[in-house]
């Protein structure tokens, strides 16, 4: 096929898929259960709002933050202890507003920096569908924080900084399909809740919007969805998209850690049409040049000793699935080279990786994933090091050596 | 809308040129990659003391403990982090997979406690004690210390410092079983002294001819455990 004729295909795929989604949103209008399910899932509810081992929504999920600990709260249609005697209204000034029906403030843990933008309709769906689960009489447990932060006046001021109340508005110079994948990603998705940088406060300012950051209390580094030296998606195929959101795996890389979580609760529910949406979107958002990325500064006597250890150990404990040149048998074992997310500027995650393993989430496109051990029982601080800085350095790969100290910080990160 | 078309015809264009690498091997071996540095490949156990043996486990106990460490209910973080995310399914292909495996046993490990030690844990295994109303390990984990289908485990080829701390932690109730956790009622009428008898008489136990779990109601448990539905 020419590549005239290629590009003619595609056209008419992505117009199709316009279509499709429009007749999928008077399709979903059907059931307002149903819809409401799939919004809910979309919202990733159930992350916060359901405990280890516990019943479904009904709560008490420990959240730690720096100020103390937060519980999730119960969101049955229990009566008492759930949202049983709540109506529409008072839901969607919840969602929007951030402010229980009675006015008190919420704290920001729950994202309604992002529901803010979800629609009346899909905030009645969202109500509907929890109004038909099972109620569950399980009493809220009081928040834990410290002195201050237990004093909720003190959100004030950070609503007055951090939260624009307000409805998504879409843009009318882009696709339907565009608004769309906005419309999830900014909103009932809340990914620049972990995607954005995290200033003292606790807060994400609009402008920093999808930059990437640490997850404070996971040790976990969210990368910068705009910038294509982190996961910044300009350069992938909607295909590798959609397949990383929906499946977990992909032949560019894997989600693990809190993402594998999101993919798992959330996004592998997502119809093929908003999970394009999503892509489309983020494409878009992926700044067009990022300059040249930062080469590996490193003395050199100290640096090709660190290298001939860490080819060592890669050698011996990671090329039987990552390959010697670090091309992987995607999507299953993934790609070492050119992947992204080992060459950011911060570390934490390909250390985390080494040390803690991992499974994909599976998914039902990828039901049953392989696994990476982890290492932490048996490379030192120093291999660790090593092998992590030879693979951010190798193949072409263009990130920065990494220290003993670094890898053992590390590895006391809590592993839930 | 064109210019995305473009791009998208253009990305698709520029991936390498290789041919398409070759994917793992489609096997339960290699899914369980992740699993085989602290449990062997063949689930045969390592040479850390705490890691155990999963071979030729009855595949619904097995399936019992991951279960529970998925949920959290057992408790050992780098297995709790690894299975969060995978579904009763797949835990169940995990679980008949080393419950296939039949890797000879290790030798016995001759630890350094004396025989009376060693007699106390063989009554205890065998016989029980009737005036403290502990029941012999033996008329549940079966004559032959093999186990039974489909939840109780076999007690042969385990480390003394792995038995110990598993009768530990349910003595201290950091491990628990599906309700009625009979193992839980076991443990707590030991004493420190009976727990390293039994695990160093356990440990000290040649292969048995068959390393099979008998059948599933093979004989009659002496109280219920919620683990061995009747
Ligand atoms: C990142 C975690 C998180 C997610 C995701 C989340 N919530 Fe929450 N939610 C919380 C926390 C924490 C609270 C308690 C806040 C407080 O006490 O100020 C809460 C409170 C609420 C309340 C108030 C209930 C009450 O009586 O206290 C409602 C209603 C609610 N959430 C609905 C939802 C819905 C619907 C979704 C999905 C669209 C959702 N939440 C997703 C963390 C979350
Ligand atoms: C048994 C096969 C196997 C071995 C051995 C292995 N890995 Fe992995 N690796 C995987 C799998 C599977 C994943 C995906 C895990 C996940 O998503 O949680 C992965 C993921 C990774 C990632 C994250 C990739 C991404 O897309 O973001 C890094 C970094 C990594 N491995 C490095 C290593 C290093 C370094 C070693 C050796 C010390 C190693 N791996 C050994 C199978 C393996
Ligand atoms: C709970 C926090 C959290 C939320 C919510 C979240 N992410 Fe992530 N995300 C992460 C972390 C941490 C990583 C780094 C680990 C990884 O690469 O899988 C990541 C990685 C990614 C990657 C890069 C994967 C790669 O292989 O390079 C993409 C793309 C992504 N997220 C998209 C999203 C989108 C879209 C949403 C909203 C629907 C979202 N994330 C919501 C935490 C989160
Ligand atoms: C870092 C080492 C490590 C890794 C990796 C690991 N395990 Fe374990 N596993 C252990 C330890 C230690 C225990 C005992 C925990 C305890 O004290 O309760 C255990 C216990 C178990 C048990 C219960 C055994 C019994 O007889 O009660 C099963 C089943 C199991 N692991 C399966 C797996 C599977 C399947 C995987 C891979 C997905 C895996 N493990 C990965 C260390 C590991
Ligand atoms: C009433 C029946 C019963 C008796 C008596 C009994 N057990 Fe158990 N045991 C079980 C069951 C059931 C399990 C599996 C529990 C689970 O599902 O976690 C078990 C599990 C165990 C385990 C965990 C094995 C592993 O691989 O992690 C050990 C160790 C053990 N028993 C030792 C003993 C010893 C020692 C005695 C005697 C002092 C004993 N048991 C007596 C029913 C019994």
């Amino acid at each position: 096929m020419g590549s005239r004729s290629r590009i003619i295909v595609v056209l008419a795929s992505l117009l199709a898929s316009v279509a499709q989604a429009q007749e999928k949103d008077g399709a979903h209008g059907n059931n307002i259960v149903t819809r409401g399910e799939y919004l809910a899932r979309a919202g990733d509810c159930i992350a916060c709002h359901t405990a280890p081992d516990g019943h479904i929504f009904a709560g008490g999920r420990a959240m730690p933050t720096p100020f103390g600990t937060l519980y999730s709260s119960n969101i049955t249609p229990d009566p008492e202890n759930g949202i049983g005697k709540w109506t529409a209204d008072d839901f969607y000034k919840t969602m929007h507003t951030g402010r229980f029906p009675d006015g008190g403030l919420i704290y920001p843990a729950m994202p309604f920096g992002s529901y803010t933008k979800v629609t009346r309709a899909d905030s009645d769906a969202i109500f509907a569908y929890l109004k038909s689960i099972p109620p569950v009489d399980q009493k809220n447990r009081p928040h834990d924080l410290r002195f201050p932060y237990d004093n909720r006046q003190l959100i004030l001021g950070w609503r007055t900084l951090f939260f624009t109340e307000g409805e998504f508005k879409p843009d009318p110079s882009k696709s339907a399909e565009w608004n769309r994948g906005a419309y999830l990603v900014e909103g009932l998705g809340h990914c620049g809740m972990c995607h954005s940088p995290i200033n003292a406060l606790g807060g994400t300012s609009q402008s920093d919007a999808f930059k990437g950051g640490l997850i404070p209390m996971q040790n976990w580094y969210a990368p910068s969805l705009t910038s294509n030296r982190e996961a910044g998606l300009g350069d992938w195929s909607t295909k590798d998209i959609t397949d990383l959101l929906q499946t977990g795996v992909s032949a560019r890389g894997v989600v693990y850690g809190p993402m594998a979580e999101v993919v798992h609760n959330s996004l592998q529910y997502l119809t093929d049409e908003d999970a394009r949406a999503m892509a489309l979107y983020l494409k878009g958002i992926a700044e067009a040049s990022s300059g040249p990325p930062p080469n590996s500064k490193l003395p050199s006597s100290e640096s090709s000793l660190l290298l001939s250890l860490g080819k060592t150990v890669y050698d011996a404990r990671c090329a039987s699935c990552h390959g010697t040149r670090g091309e992987g048998k995607p999507p299953h074992w993934p790609p070492l080279a050119g992947n992204q997310s080992i060459e950011m500027q911060s570390a934490v995650n390909p250390i985390r990786m080494v040390l803690n393993g991992g499974y994909p989430p599976a998914t039902m496109g990828n039901p049953r994933p392989y696994g990476m051990p982890p290492f932490a029982g048996q490379l030192s601080d120093n291999e660790v090091a090593a092998v992590v800085t030879y693979i951010r350095t190798s193949w072409g790969n263009r990130g920065t050596a990494v220290s003993a100290r670094e890898a053992n910080e590390l590895r006391s990160a809590p592993l839930d | 809308m064109a210019i995305a078309g473009l791009g998208l015809a253009v990305s698709v264009q520029a991936l390498p040129a290789f041919a398409q690498p070759a994917l793992p091997p489609d096997t339960m071996a290699a899914r369980v990659e992740a699993c085989t540095p602290c449990h062997g490949d063949k689930g045969q156990g390592t040479s850390d003391v705490y890691f155990p043996r999963l071979a030729g486990k009855p595949a619904g106990y097995l399936y019992n403990q991951l279960l529970a460490f998925r949920n959290g209910r057992r408790r050992y973080p780098p297995m709790n982090y690894l299975l969060e995310f995978l579904t009763d399914p797949y835990l169940q292909e995990m679980a008949d997979y080393f419950a296939e495996q039949h890797p000879p046993l290790p030798p016995p490990a001759t630890g350094n406690v004396s025989e009376d030690v060693l007699q106390h844990g063989q009554a205890l295994v065998t016989r029980g004690d009737v005036a403290r109303q502990i029941p012999a390990c033996a008329s549940c984990h079966g004559p032959a210390l093999t186990g039974m289908e489909p939840g109780i485990p076999g007690l042969l080829g385990l480390r003394p410092n792995y038995i110990s701390a598993q009768l530990g932690g349910w003595r201290y109730g950091t491990r628990t079983a599906k309700a009625p956790d009979c193992m839980q009622a076991v443990a707590a009428r030991l004493t420190e002294a009976d727990v390293t008898a039994v695990a160093a008489w356990l440990a000290s136990r040649p292969a048995p001819v068959s390393l099979a779990p008998a059948p599933k109601g093979a004989y009659v448990l002496p109280f219920q455990c919620g683990s061995e539905p009747e």
